[in-house]
């Protein structure tokens, strides 16, 4: 491996391939919540690392942006600080850690507490896009489904969960509806996160690397959760308070703080954390 | 009476093997038309041409909807026709795995159609489920049990029960009871006559078993060749079958 800067053209990705994304990129904008195919590349990390975000990312960045990258709402876990690298060193683009500063956002597992603007781009890492999947394995017949707008199934995953949990158990990748049309994967954010999807003002986009997909939420969009009128969908959290910060109203994360075993809850997005400590 | 289903000349063929071959039938409202014949006589090949599963090469096929509309069935559009196989249509399968899904519960297998047509109770949904459950005689405790746990006699009559939540009125079924013990079998046959009879439903049932045909159907078609070689009212065709190879059917089953 060569450590030659020069070696690569600008965000790693050649120009062709970055105008292959964009139009697909445009394309998922165009059609809310839609899956549009995409020819992944071999990108220098292993498929589950977020090569389907990194792509997206690489191909949104301009030298003017600033980057943000997340894991489970830290910015300091091995994956967010590798992708931070990887950027910073085949974009030379500046990086940090503060939500509001960040012009892209590049995500797993989370979205950020701070409200996003309409100048963010929100890139999510999605390992498996299809959300029909899970009862209907088959591709040819999921894609139909898709485009005849035929979605009880998914009404049926929800109603297993009520029937086997006593409430809607899904926790993470919860299904949405898209602009009153789609439906769509949320890729493996909180269900807490959901309601920050709707009407939001950034971009969002999604890339699933191994499974060659781009979706795309435009800035303002209706964005709904799934559920039944009798067991409505909540944005549920740990009923807990932040022993950092004191936030009451965000997603928390129990960690082990010794060899002793205490635990503690705390903000997941530890930017937002130490924002509200001082 | 009136027909609500007509194919007219229905061609298909697997290579040079004619598997229907010119066939023309006619359903009446309320009918159960039975269709008998040795294996590979095309049976099967003419229920999916006309449940739409399967393109014929050639012919027509109409079909009357709820609205009194004669739909052609080869040129409707797919959500139309996908529409229609979830609401007025049911299709039983002889294997239960092809109708039902086995990794979700009976329930969520019962109410499947019901949310794909828009039932977003659950407690309406569960409500009904259980109601359906009880009419196929499984009890309501099993609701919650997968189907892969469920013996073949009851994974067959939750496929029925599937089927029939949304109250089709048109009702295509391939051997029904095929792998099923004698006994099984018969306590299932007089669970879909009686229902078929509350429900008033028009069927289309295929079989090679003559005992089925004689308990089930109003009229049989009898098949061989891809041709159809007799019709008739049921008794009619079993107790004085007119064609040779009717004539053999029928003695080579009262030999056994
Ligand atoms: N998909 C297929 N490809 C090739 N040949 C086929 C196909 N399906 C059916 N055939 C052939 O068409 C003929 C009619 O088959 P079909 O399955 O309709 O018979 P059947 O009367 O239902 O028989 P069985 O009682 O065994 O179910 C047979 O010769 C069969 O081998
Ligand atoms: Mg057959
Ligand atoms: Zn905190």
């Amino acid at each position: 491996m060569s450590n030659s800067e020069e070696d690569f053209n600008f965000a790693y990705l050649d120009e062709q391939t970055k105008r292959m994304i964009r139009r697909a990129l445009i394309k998922a904008l165009c059609i809310p919540g839609y899956q549009v195919p995409f020819a992944s590349r071999e990108m220098p990390m292993p498929y589950g690392w977020g090569t389907g975000g990194v792509q997206v990312t690489a191909a949104c960045l301009q030298e003017t942006d600033v980057l943000k990258v997340i894991d489970q709402g830290s910015d300091d876990t091995t994956n967010a600080v590798s992708i931070r690298k990887f950027f910073e060193r085949v974009a030379g683009v500046k990086t940090t850690e503060n939500t509001g500063k960040a012009s892209v956002i590049q995500t797993r597992h989370r979205i950020p507490e701070q409200v996003l603007s309409e100048d963010q781009i929100l890139v999510y890492q999605v390992p498996i896009p299809e959300p029909l999947r899970f009862l209907e394995p088959r591709e040819t017949e999921t894609r139909v489904m898709h485009a005849l707008e035929e979605y009880g199934l998914m009404h049926v995953k929800l109603y297993e969960d009520i029937s086997i949990n006593g409430e809607i158990s899904t926790a993470y990748a919860y299904p949405v509806k898209v602009n009153d049309r789609y439906i769509m994967d949320p890729s493996p954010t909180p269900k807490f996160d959901n309601p920050k999807m709707n009407f939001c003002p950034a971009i969002q986009l999604f890339g699933a690397g191994r499974e060659q997909r781009i979706y795309a939420v435009p800035p303002y969009t209706k964005v709904i959760s799934l559920d039944f009128e009798d067991y409505p969908f909540e944005a549920s959290r740990a009923e807990k308070t932040c022993e950092i910060c004191g936030a009451t109203n965000t997603y928390l994360d129990e960690v082990v703080i010794d060899d002793k075993g205490t635990r503690m809850f705390s903000c997941s997005d530890s930017d937002y954390c130490n924002s509200q400590k001082s | 009476m009136e027909q609500i289903l007509k194919a007219k000349a229905i061609n298909k063929k697997f290579g040079d093997v004619y598997a229907c071959n010119n066939l023309s039938i006619e359903l009446y409202t309320g009918e159960v038309v039975g269709i008998v014949g040795e294996s590979g006589s095309g049976k099967s090949t003419l229920l999916n041409c006309l449940s739409g599963s399967l393109v014929p090469d050639g012919g027509n096929i109409t079909y009357l909807d709820r609205d009194n509309n004669w739909l052609d069935l080869l040129s409707l559009p797919e959500p139309r026709k996908r529409n229609l196989l979830r609401t007025e249509w049911a299709f039983v399968h002889q294997n239960p795995r092809d109708g039902l899904r086995m990794a979700v519960s009976a329930g969520g297998n019962i109410g499947e159609r019901l949310m794909a047509i828009g039932y977003r109770n659950y407690s309406q949904i569960r409500a009904e489920a259980t109601e359906w459950i009880e009419k196929v005689e499984i009890d309501a405790i099993r609701l919650d049990d997968k189907p892969s746990i469920f013996s073949g006699g009851m994974q067959q009559r939750l496929q029925i029960a599937k089927n029939l939540i949304t109250k089709p009125r048109l009702i295509f079924m391939d051997e029904p009871t095929g792998g099923l013990d004698v006994s099984v079998q018969a306590r299932l046959l007089d669970l879909i006559r009686s229902l078929v009879r509350e429900l008033g439903l028009s069927v289309i049932i295929v079989t090679h078993d003559l005992a089925v045909a004689r308990f089930m159907a109003n009229r049989l078609i009898v098949m061989k060749n891809g041709k159809i070689v007799e019709t008739g009212l049921t008794d009619q065709v079993l107790d004085d079958p007119q064609h040779s190879y009717t004539q053999l059917l029928v003695s080579s089953i009262l030999k056994v």
